[in-house]
């Protein structure tokens, strides 16, 4: 007897929804395998993973967290999804994300200690126009020397790396911060705080905007021509330039809106949450994203949903950390695993399993 | 500043030992992708590499070990690509990225207690006769024997690319993988088989970065070498001669970045460190116009159905 | 017969929902052609992939000179004598003919040698080869040199051959039937496969006639007619196109005149100052050998490639620079020959691929937004007009079969009102049913008014429908003549005789 794959007519409705659910629960018991072997109880580490951010003790802290974590996560994945779809690959997300942040806290930065109402939405545009040009520079590239998007947008993640770092130990190194790296906290700057629109809530302006993506993103794809041409150009490139698309002005929007979406949650990140440009500002969320999207299936609502889940864990990981002494890198590990296992079970989506008998004699 | 501090021979010399994690890492890339599979773990592979050659040499004290468990560590994580992409027909990109995000998640995690730990020594060979050369002496014949190991790669892909039966069915299986099966050839065997040597090599590469170039565990050591190395394939145009002058004109360009910072140039350090990444783009700009020669089945899925 | 070379008795294979083969029994006799008929889908290739050790059968039995044969691979298969010369997919084009040869080899000799041996045999057969150049460099006459020679190298008992002479003009044609009438005089057999009946008949000792799935009959093909192999074939008679011939003297619509274009990939054909005019109910046909530039004039006419502005008129307009949904709203429409990933999307449903080229003048779009209950009742529209078999609109594409893909393909531009529609192979790879309503749907369409540019490498269904017949040879076209004063030795030569390689001395 033998295993055999067998291309499915059509791709099945059901695994479309089963298979992130299924690899999420392989993952946990893996992971919880992977903790066993490190010494710990892995019940209780999948339990204050999962489990202590949303009901435990502390879950009236831990729950706007969720919203803080998942927003940059949402909007950056949200763009990403856009490229993937069309076989753009953007995976330089960090980067745009450092010079978003960058440029939006430049704007506060060069405003200080102007009381404007203008300065945050000046510092908004000023973060998603630096993202888009981060983004648009592997897009050019790519149109006019044919130039790999994938190694290029990457390198200049590390580019990008290099330039936070310049900046927060040179012009944007805070005058009266007694010589101690990194920027003015713009958190004590009122007019640039991103502040809890509720406070306490977790809600600020990077969630408004990522719930905004979201809808934007479903109505795009599901809805308007540039979704389905967008779709179409993944599915098969040479139908998509039969049917009259341009690929180049798609290579353009898809890598300068994940641009400008990355750059736009770095800057809410910079102004909110993180509050100054420091060295270690960034936090891999670029990265993370791409786990996101692809968890999420590239669909909008359910990169909503793997974004709140993929923020769960970066919570419950802190507090095993905490109470368990779970290394933090058992954590990154287990959000790549996610992926590993997604990808493994997503070919149940267009293929079965069969069990093959030796043929018998007839 | 103080230019006349850098030394022209030590810097060619350290160029050599500079470029050899870029080139294993590039010189396995490059049968993987000439076999039609797009392996973006690299850095992923390497890192763990590095980890692994890492603890086994401090472990066992032996650097040749270490070596070998760089290897086979970096083989082991790149036969999960393989599970993913030949067998469960994934998307080369995405599990590539996938790759490289859980390799730097299990690399760190390995790594938690060797941080400040220094490995054993790899001895560099003294060559009688040969090293004591004036000017070619100490450029040429005064490394560890993983430099050779580097070279003697490369010159041995070359030839089987060139000569060998292997070689051709390889080249064979990556230009059209429905020609080759339909000749008979098995075709997921020769990909996982390349797959397995590409991981074997970046973790070699990685070991050699922590156990001599660094010589240390830190995290996310790799800082993007994975990703040159996948960039120095296409600049290669995918012959192995070319990747061997890539490998020496990245490790030209660090090295030198690393005595001009070094000898205190006026520039910010960062902008220093910034270099081999907006060279590697800049390389990629001009060697991308000439895409004919990628292996055509580059990133394609195979499935042999019916 | 028991002097057989190659028994095949019950051999069985199903695949899901579909029996490729059932019961299928003949034998093959040494220095025997043998031919092997069928429609698309009636089981051929899957008979040939069990003999040459590509597809393991469910259940029956081989004997090769006598012994049990079961090849578990390729391999086997070569070292037991049996050998096959492939339709698609076989070569290499970024390798050498030595290389490809060397490949199809167990043991291949030093390349040296190899080489001066292929020279050898490709003179002795009359098939000249250089070893030394890259198989993506040759016309598709000389890569199928590649592949027979390389299996004469290794010196077959059993030649198999699938539809050998889809990519040869007539002349080449007839040096390929003088080079295995040589083989077969040595002893070799060869099991030939086609649904050319004249060909079957000029050539072939037997036949053996599978329809679905099935061997439905053994004739002698020199004394058995065409008709009568046709109707066991397709098991049914058909309705042939009724052509209703009419004066094609209406007003010029598409006039191309100079049109010279690069061709967008490695190893395509380049369009070389192509003059041709399509007028209104007329239907221009354009022959030729694949790979001769017709995905370039395709390309060039839809609308993917652009040129220079003058070197397409539509009713006087330049049109060379307009993207593919510019000229789709004048009303140049096209329907791409590879069907799943050019013309249609595989992955997604019938709706969205019905909004891939209707868009525009379907009216599915307000504003960008797409009209989605509009865009379904037109696939509906497409589905129930041109009896697309499937279970409704939200079917992905590449669960069709390819007749009835097909036929939704050429349905969705058709139910547009094309005013020029240019079609590359409109019924390659499909039954026989569906070939006819596709060829009858052309022919309604010139009826109607509209100018019709059919490229195809199938030349009785050019003559067949077409009213002016041209052909495309490396990128430029013949002279265009009517259709109904050809004859088929003008035709070669139209087509560019033997690829202007000298027949070699035999």
């Amino acid at each position: 007897m033998k295993l055999q794959l067998e291309k499915r007519p059509q791709p099945s409705r059901r695994w479309i929804y089963l298979s992130p659910l299924l690899a999420v629960v392989i993952t946990m018991l893996v992971g919880g395998a992977l903790f066993a072997a490190l010494g710990k109880n892995p019940v209780e580490a999948i339990a204050t993973i999962f489990w202590e951010p949303l009901f435990g003790e502390f879950a009236f802290y831990y729950r706007p967290q969720l919203l803080v974590k998942g927003a940059p996560l949402i909007l950056i994945a949200i763009g990403l999804s856009l490229g993937f779809r069309a076989g753009i690959w953007n995976i330089g997300a960090e980067g745009q994300y450092i010079i978003g942040a960058l440029s939006g806290a430049g704007v506060a930065l060069a405003f200080y200690p102007l009381d404007a109402w203008f300065v945050f939405p000046l510092m908004a545009l000023a973060g998603a126009l630096g993202g888009w040009a981060w983004g648009m520079i592997p897009a050019v590239l790519k149109l006019r020397f044919g130039t790999n998007e994938i190694l290029v947008s990457l390198m200049l993640v590390y580019v990008a790396e290099q330039l936070l770092a310049a900046m927060a130990l040179g012009p944007m190194k805070n005058p009266d911060g007694m010589g101690f790296p990194g920027s003015r906290n713009l958190q004590d700057y009122p007019a640039a705080h991103n502040a809890d629109l509720i406070t306490g809530s977790g809600l600020h302006w990077g969630v408004v905007a990522a719930l905004v993506a979201v809808i934007a993103a479903y109505i795009l794809l599901g809805r308007h021509m540039l979704g389905y041409q967008i779709r179409l150009s993944g599915e098969a490139p040479r139908a998509a330039r039969f049917a009259g698309v341009k690929p180049g002005l798609l290579t353009l929007f898809c890598l300068g809106t994940s641009g400008a979406l990355a750059g736009l949650a770095g800057m809410f990140e910079v102004s909110g949450p993180a509050g100054q440009v420091s060295i270690d500002f960034n936090v891999g969320y670029g990265f993370t994203a791409i786990i996101v999207a692809f968890l999420g299936r590239l669909h909008p609502v359910g990169i909503a949903l793997a974004g709140l889940l993929m923020a769960l864990t970066y919570i419950g990981g802190e507090i095993a950390q905490g109470n368990l002494g779970l290394p933090a890198a058992a954590i990154q590990m287990f959000q790549g695993m996610l992926l590993f296992f997604l990808l493994a079970v997503d070919v149940l989506t267009n293929y079965r399993l069969r069990l093959l008998r030796r043929p018998e004699a007839a | 500043m103080d230019l006349s501090s850098i030394n022209p021979i030590l810097l060619l010399a350290s160029i050599m030992a500079a470029s050899t994690p870029i080139l294993l890492a590039a010189i396995g890339e490059l049968i993987v992708e000439r076999s039609g599979v797009l392996n973006l773990g690299v850095e992923g592979m390497m890192i763990t590499g590095a980890i692994c050659g890492f603890a086994i040499a401090v472990g066992t004290g032996s650097p040749a070990i270490g070596f070998i468990g760089g290897a086979v560590g970096g083989a082991l994580l790149s036969l999960l690509f393989a599970l993913l992409t030949q067998v469960a027909l994934a998307n080369h990109v995405a599990s590539g990225l996938a790759l490289t995000l859980f390799g730097l998640g299990l690399s760190s995690l390995l790594g938690q207690g060797y941080v400040g730990v220094k490995p054993p020594p790899t001895p560099k060979l003294d060559i009688p006769v040969l090293g004591d050369i004036p000017l070619l002496g100490p450029i040429l014949f005064s490394h560890d024997l993983m430099v050779y190991v580097a070279l003697a790669l490369v010159a041995g892909v070359w030839a089987m690319l060139k000569y060998s039966r292997a070689g051709l069915i390889l080249r064979a299986v990556g230009e059209n993988h429905d020609a080759a099966h339909a000749l008979g050839y098995k075709v997921v065997r020769v990909r996982i088989a390349a797959i397995a040597f590409g991981g074997a090599c970046a973790g070699l590469g990685g070991a050699y970065l922590s156990l001599v170039r660094v010589p240390q565990w830190t995290e996310g050591m790799t800082a993007g070498i994975g990703w040159i190395a996948l960039a120095l394939v296409v600049f290669a145009s995918w012959k192995a001669g070319r990747v061997l002058l890539g490998a020496w004109l990245f490790g030209g360009v660090s090295v030198l970045q690393l005595n001009l910072q070094a000898a205190g140039v006026a520039i910010p350090v960062e902008y220093l460190s910034m270099s081999p990444y907006v060279i590697t783009i800049l390389v990629l700009v001009i060697m991308s116009a000439d895409k004919s020669r990628a292996p055509a089945s580059l990133g394609r899925i195979f499935h042999a159905s019916q | 017969m028991t002097d057989a070379l190659l028994t095949i008795s019950g051999l069985t294979k199903a695949y899901p929902g579909v029996k490729a083969n059932d019961e299928v029994s003949f034998d093959i006799a040494p220095g025997e052609v043998h031919a092997l008929l069928g429609e698309n889908g009636a089981g051929k290739s899957t008979l040939v992939k069990m003999i040459y050790g590509l597809v393991k059968p469910d259940s029956g039995q081989m004997t090769l000179r006598g012994k049990p044969y079961t090849p578990y691979e390729p391999r086997a298969a070569r070292a037991a004598g049996v050998a096959m010369v492939f339709q698609h997919f076989s070569l290499f084009d970024a390798l050498s003919v030595s290389e490809n040869i060397a490949l199809g080899m167990e043991t291949p000799p030093p390349m040296r040698d190899l080489a001066r041996r292929i020279r050898e045999v490709s003179e002795t057969y009359g098939l000249p080869l250089d070893p030394h150049r890259a198989v993506g460099n040759l016309s598709a006459g000389e890569r199928q040199r590649v592949e027979i020679v390389r299996c004469l190298l290794q010196e077959p008992r059993l030649l198999i051959m699938d539809e050998p002479t889809s990519v040869l003009t007539p002349q080449e044609v007839d040096i390929l039937f003088t080079t295995l009438r040589k083989l077969t005089a040595e002893g070799v057999a060869i099991l030939y496969i086609s649904h050319k009946l004249e060909e079957i008949r000029a050539l072939c000792d037997r036949a053996t006639i599978l329809r679905h799935g099935r061997n439905v009959g053994t004739c002698v093909p020199a004394e058995t007619s065409a008709r009568d192999m046709a109707q066991i074939m397709v098991g049914a008679s058909f309705a042939a196109p009724a052509k209703a011939r009419h004066d094609a003297h209406g007003q010029v619509i598409l006039d191309v005149s100079g049109l010279s274009v690069a061709s967008p990939s490695p190893f395509g054909t380049a369009l070389k100052t192509i003059h041709l005019t399509v007028a209104r109910g007329e239907i221009l046909g354009i022959g030729g050998v694949a790979g001769n530039g017709q995905d370039e004039l395709l390309a060039a006419l839809s609308g993917e490639l652009r040129t220079a502005p003058g070197a397409i008129r539509f009713k006087g307009q330049a049109i060379g620079q307009l993207s593919p949904t510019q000229r789709r709203r004048l009303g140049l429409l096209a329907a791409p020959e590879e069907r799943l990933g050019h013309a249609a999307a595989p992955n997604l449903s019938l709706t969205e691929n019905a909004l891939l080229t209707g868009a525009q003048r379907r009216g599915l779009l307000t504003r960008g937004f797409i009209r989605w209950p509009e865009t379904r009742a037109f696939a509906q529209k497409i589905i129930d007009r041109f009896d697309v078999r499937t279970p409704g609109p939200d079917t992905a594409a590449r669960a069709l079969s390819g007749g009835n893909l097909q036929k939704f393909v050429i349905g969705r531009e058709v139910l547009q009102d094309p005013e020029v529609l240019i079609v590359n192979q409109p019924t390659w790879g499909v039954d026989a049913a569906a070939a006819a309503a596709i060829r009858q749907a052309l022919l309604d369409l010139a009826a109607g008014g509209a100018a019709i540019l059919c490229i195809s490498q199938d030349l009785d269904e050019l003559m067949e429908i077409s009213d002016r017949f041209g052909a495309l040879n490396e990128g430029r076209l013949s002279d265009i003549r009517p259709t109904a004063d050809l004859s088929l030795d003008q035709i070669g030569l139209m087509m560019g005789g033997a690829h202007g390689m000298e027949v070699a001395h035999v």
